[in-house]
């Protein structure tokens, strides 16, 4: 797909700064990835900075059935940002200059390229807190966040993206420009088109602003570190702690395999025998968070842990989350690929979902992490291959599909925070009956007749499977 | 030239590159272009399609060259790319392929860059002495009727009220090559005098061999070294590099030192990267390994020793790290330590101390206007915290900090000074 020329003489009256109308070779291959996996070339980036620029531009690609794929800082495990079908890169990351915090009604207006991190730390100089903490929240956008309805350690306790916003303004596909929710915690006027929106990966229209709901800052917080010589110990624990009555910000896992490639690449003194580590974070109120601690360290001593360390200050506990931070690049050192997935399962069945990647992983012969998320149930088991390797490819497409049919098997989902995007899309069927996936498809037609909105995303092409070999 | 210079490109350490996107916040250029062509991964990105002949080589030449080299990516990279090696590897493969395509007479003045002006101090010199003669006299002419003006910052006039006052020829010349402690040497010292460093800033050199003696330590200035080479390795000209680092050993060689110091923090990268010229030779990377085990920084030495502090300074002060003292050899808290040492400083870092002030080697030269916008962030951080003084580690830094104060028009009350001549001050060395 070629933009017509009248299409691309229209534009630049719409995008006045030519600077931000990026068309030479070496700008536009590097707008054709992301974190995860493919690459494809647009024909055009655009870098709005305002609604009514991305109003002009959707109305102008609608018109010429120009496709157009939103994109923030691309650092998507889903492919959510790659122009598949080439067309305009819509790139909202350099529009990042309105970050408000009103600390009477608790919101937070920011506009689509600020990046997530930063609306966490606005809002602690009013001691507040956005609780959504994706892994990549130092350099995602939180259009991207809302976009793929991003997750994190922390949603455990707090939940995730879309359980923050509470008001958008939304250009449709038509060029249009409205607004969705409001400014209030409670709102049950019309349909939630809100909720809708968020986690749409960017199909149904694109966000030019958000209002985001902020919560107040635990005034403290404690880091425990549980270590287990069964695997099936650790997964008893999490089931454990959450029916006593505590509620953790985070609990987060690390299987053998993680364990013994972080002490491999930066020896912390993790004990490489062990089969697992739990890491939980506890915040809220000094008084309750001492005593929250005391009684998991006795929950974990009654559930067969080999040791229990509790961090006494924050540079202790900072240590003990240093394990977890160096698991991704310790598991790459050997093999160059990573694929991340999430499949999700409810938390009652981690144990079993655990038992069965130990299977995938030796009937495939693929080497196979397992971390992630254990309190709800997230986990990320990643496949470590080098993409170079056809065969080994091969091996890791087919254990992937198992992946997703033991998830699914136990009652859980393709994915949990990552989003569907390119790599699980093929899988949807998988997951929703035909009647529930036909109804996504008359929603996504109604806003967006012509399919011009980051096409070939979520969706299934029939007779699609996934292929990760070059 | 011979083969395909597509072939220097290092392009199994793109590999390591996971597209994650950590760099980006981390990027000067990135910030202030606001192109994923312009980041880390951008680069690496076309580093890796321009092996696979996927795009031309040419394409790179924009993004590489409007890179600052500061490696502040390196840090926050989840993966650890070594992204200075693509770097240096991009710039070799198009050094390699304008030599192959560019006039002799192009390839003349490259060379007399190169070869002649940056080893040769006597050619660096004659530069400092014009500057002196320019400062002293006035006479603005006298620069662009030796073609001097061509070796000096695009700008002048900028870059012409950031200079010191240089010290005459004569005095410069005069400096004691070994100076010894009272009593018995804790250390034997070499010291590596550096070429920017040493005809723009000879003041610091010296001060930097008083202050080490002044705390113990038998100083040499070696004689016969050369430049380190950073700027021709950054300009893809590994085999001059290669040439210069050789010598540095050799001469360094001669005697038995304890540390081989520095005081740039550019050269102290260089220096202590020495091994990795040397991948195909075992002899020389050995010899280069020996040779970077002994450099250091200063503030890492000082950190260690007595300081005779004889006096407080009462001032409000900032500290502009360099980067390649943060990213390469990783010297974070010496000078972070020995700032706070001297009593009566009243300390306020920076809030994105790491950002690249724009010097970068040659870069502030070769591209004026896109330095200058980097100096400009890096100048709104440092005008919130509002010193009297910017401290600095490295030669670049300090003439970057000076022409942003002169760009800010903070002159009449904002100072910026090497680490060395705040402790040689407090030090009573003057």
């Amino acid at each position: 797909m070629s933009i017509p020329r009248n299409a691309f003489q229209q534009m630049k009256m719409i995008i006045r700064d030519q600077s931000r109308v990026l068309a030479s070779e070496e700008d536009l291959v590097s707008y054709g990835y992301d974190a995860s996996f493919g690459f494809y070339l647009p024909d055009l980036v655009v870098q709005v900075n305002s609604a009514e620029e991305t109003a002009g531009i959707l109305k102008l690609a609608n018109r010429f059935k120009i496709p157009v794929t939103p994109r923030g800082q691309a650092s998507s495990l889903s492919g959510g940002p790659l122009p598949v079908k080439g067309g305009i890169v819509l790139d909202v990351s350099q529009w990042n200059k309105k970050l408000i915090v009103d600390s009477e009604d608790l919101v937070a207006v920011v506009s689509p390229g600020v990046v997530t991190a930063q609306i966490d730390k606005a809002a602690a100089k009013y001691g507040l807190m956005y609780p959504p903490d994706p892994g990549s929240s130092q350099m995602s956008t939180i259009a991207g966040n809302l976009a793929e309805n991003s997750g994190g350690p922390r949603c455990l306790k707090y939940g995730v993206t879309k359980d923050y916003v509470i008001g958008l303004e939304v250009v449709t596909p038509q060029g249009e420009i409205m607004r969705t929710g409001g400014r209030t915690v409670k709102n049950v006027s019309g349909y939630d088109l809100t909720k809708l929106i968020v986690g749409s990966e960017g199909t149904l229209g694109v966000i030019t602003e958000a209002t985001l709901r902020l919560v107040p800052r635990p005034p403290s917080s404690r880091t425990l570190m549980i270590i287990f010589d069964h695997f099936i110990d650790s997964g008893k624990m999490v089931t454990k702690i959450l029916t006593s009555g505590i509620l953790p910000a985070k609990i987060e896992m690390m299987d053998g395999a993680s364990i013994r490639a972080v002490e491999a690449y930066k020896p912390l003194g993790l004990p490489t025998d062990a089969e697992a580590i739990l890491l939980v974070a506890l915040d809220g109120h000094p008084a309750a968070v001492k005593d929250e601690s005391e009684k998991i360290a006795e929950i974990a001593k009654n559930t067969g842990a080999k040791e229990i360390k509790v961090a006494k200050t924050d540079q202790e506990a900072g240590e003990l989350w240093q394990a977890r931070k160096l698991v991704s690049p310790a598991i790459v050192r050997t093999k160059p690929t990573k694929i991340s997935e999430d499949a999700t399962v409810p938390r009652s069945k981690i144990p079993e979902f655990c038992a069965r990647l130990q299977e995938i992983k030796m009937k495939y012969r693929i080497d196979l992490v397992v971390f992630g998320h254990a309190g709800d149930g997230n986990l990320h088991p990643n496949i470590i291959c080098d993409k170079r390797d056809k065969k080994e490819m091969e091996r890791v497409e087919k254990a992937i599909e198992a992946i997703f049919h033991a998830a699914l098997d136990l009652g859980g989902t393709l994915s949990g925070e990552h989003g569907i995007g390119t790599m699980k899309s093929a899988f949807m069927p998988w997951e929703f009956s035909p009647e529930a996936l036909d109804m996504m498809k008359r929603i996504k037609t109604a806003w967006d007749p012509n399919n011009i909105l980051n096409p070939s995303k979520i969706f299934p092409v029939p007779g699609q499977r996934l292929v990760l070999s070059e | 030239m011979s083969g395909d210079p597509r072939k220097k490109l290092a392009y199994n350490e793109t590999f390591d590159c996971i597209q994650c996107g950590s760099c980006l916040p981390a990027c000067p250029t990135y910030k202030t272009m606001g192109k994923e062509t312009q980041s880390p991964r951008g680069r690496i990105n076309l580093v890796k399609m321009a092996a696979e002949g996927k795009i031309s080589l040419d394409k790179l030449k924009g993004p590489i060259n409007l890179c600052l080299g500061c490696r502040a990516c390196e840090r926050v990279c989840p993966t650890n790319v070594k992204y200075g090696k693509i770097l240096e590897s991009a710039k070799e493969a198009l050094y390699e392929q304008e030599m192959d395509m560019v006039s002799p007479v192009k390839r003349f003045e490259e060379d007399l860059f190169y070869k002649q002006i940056f080893p040769k101090r006597h050619m660096l010199n004659t530069a400092s002495n014009i500057l002196w003669f320019y400062q002293k006299s006035g006479l603005k002419t006298v620069a662009h009727l030796t073609g001097m003006n061509k070796l000096l910052p695009h700008s002048l006039e900028t870059f012409e009220q950031a200079t010191p006052k240089i010290s005459s020829p004569s005095h410069r010349h005069h400096r004691p090559k070994r100076l010894f402690p009272e009593g018995k040497p804790l250390f034997k010292v070499g010291f590596f005098t550096g070429c920017v460093m040493d005809a723009v800033f000879d003041r610091i050199n010296d001060l930097s061999m008083e202050l080490l003696a002044a705390c113990g330590c038998e100083v040499v200035a070696a004689e016969g070294q050369t430049c380190c080479g950073a700027l021709h390795d950054h300009g893809g000209r590994t085999d001059l590099t290669q040439e210069l680092a050789k010598r540095n050993i050799e001469v360094f060689e001669q005697e038995s030192f304890d540390y081989i110091v520095n005081n740039a923090g550019g050269c102290g990268a260089m220096l202590g990267e020495y091994a990795h010229l040397f991948e195909d030779d075992e002899e020389w990377k050995q010899r280069a390994e020996r040779f970077a085990k002994k450099s250091v920084d200063i503030s890492v030495l000082l950190a260690q020793l007595p300081l005779p502090i004889k006096k407080e300074i009462h001032c409000r002060v900032t500290f502009q790290p360099s980067c390649h003292m943060t990213n390469v050899q990783k010297v974070i808290h010496e000078p972070l330590q020995l700032i706070r040492t001297i009593k009566g400083l009243d300390f306020h870092p920076l809030d994105d101390p790491d950002f690249c002030c724009g010097s970068a080697g040659v870069y502030n030269i070769v591209n004026y206007e896109e330095s200058m916008k980097i100096l400009d962030v890096k100048m709104a951080d440092v005008k919130d915290k509002n010193p009297d003084l910017i401290v600095t580690t490295n030669p670049g830094c300090l003439l970057q900090m000076k022409a942003g104060i002169e760009r800010e028009h903070l002159g009449d009350h904002v100072r910026a000074v090497h680490l060395v001549e705040l402790l040689a001050e407090a030090c009573g060395l003057n």
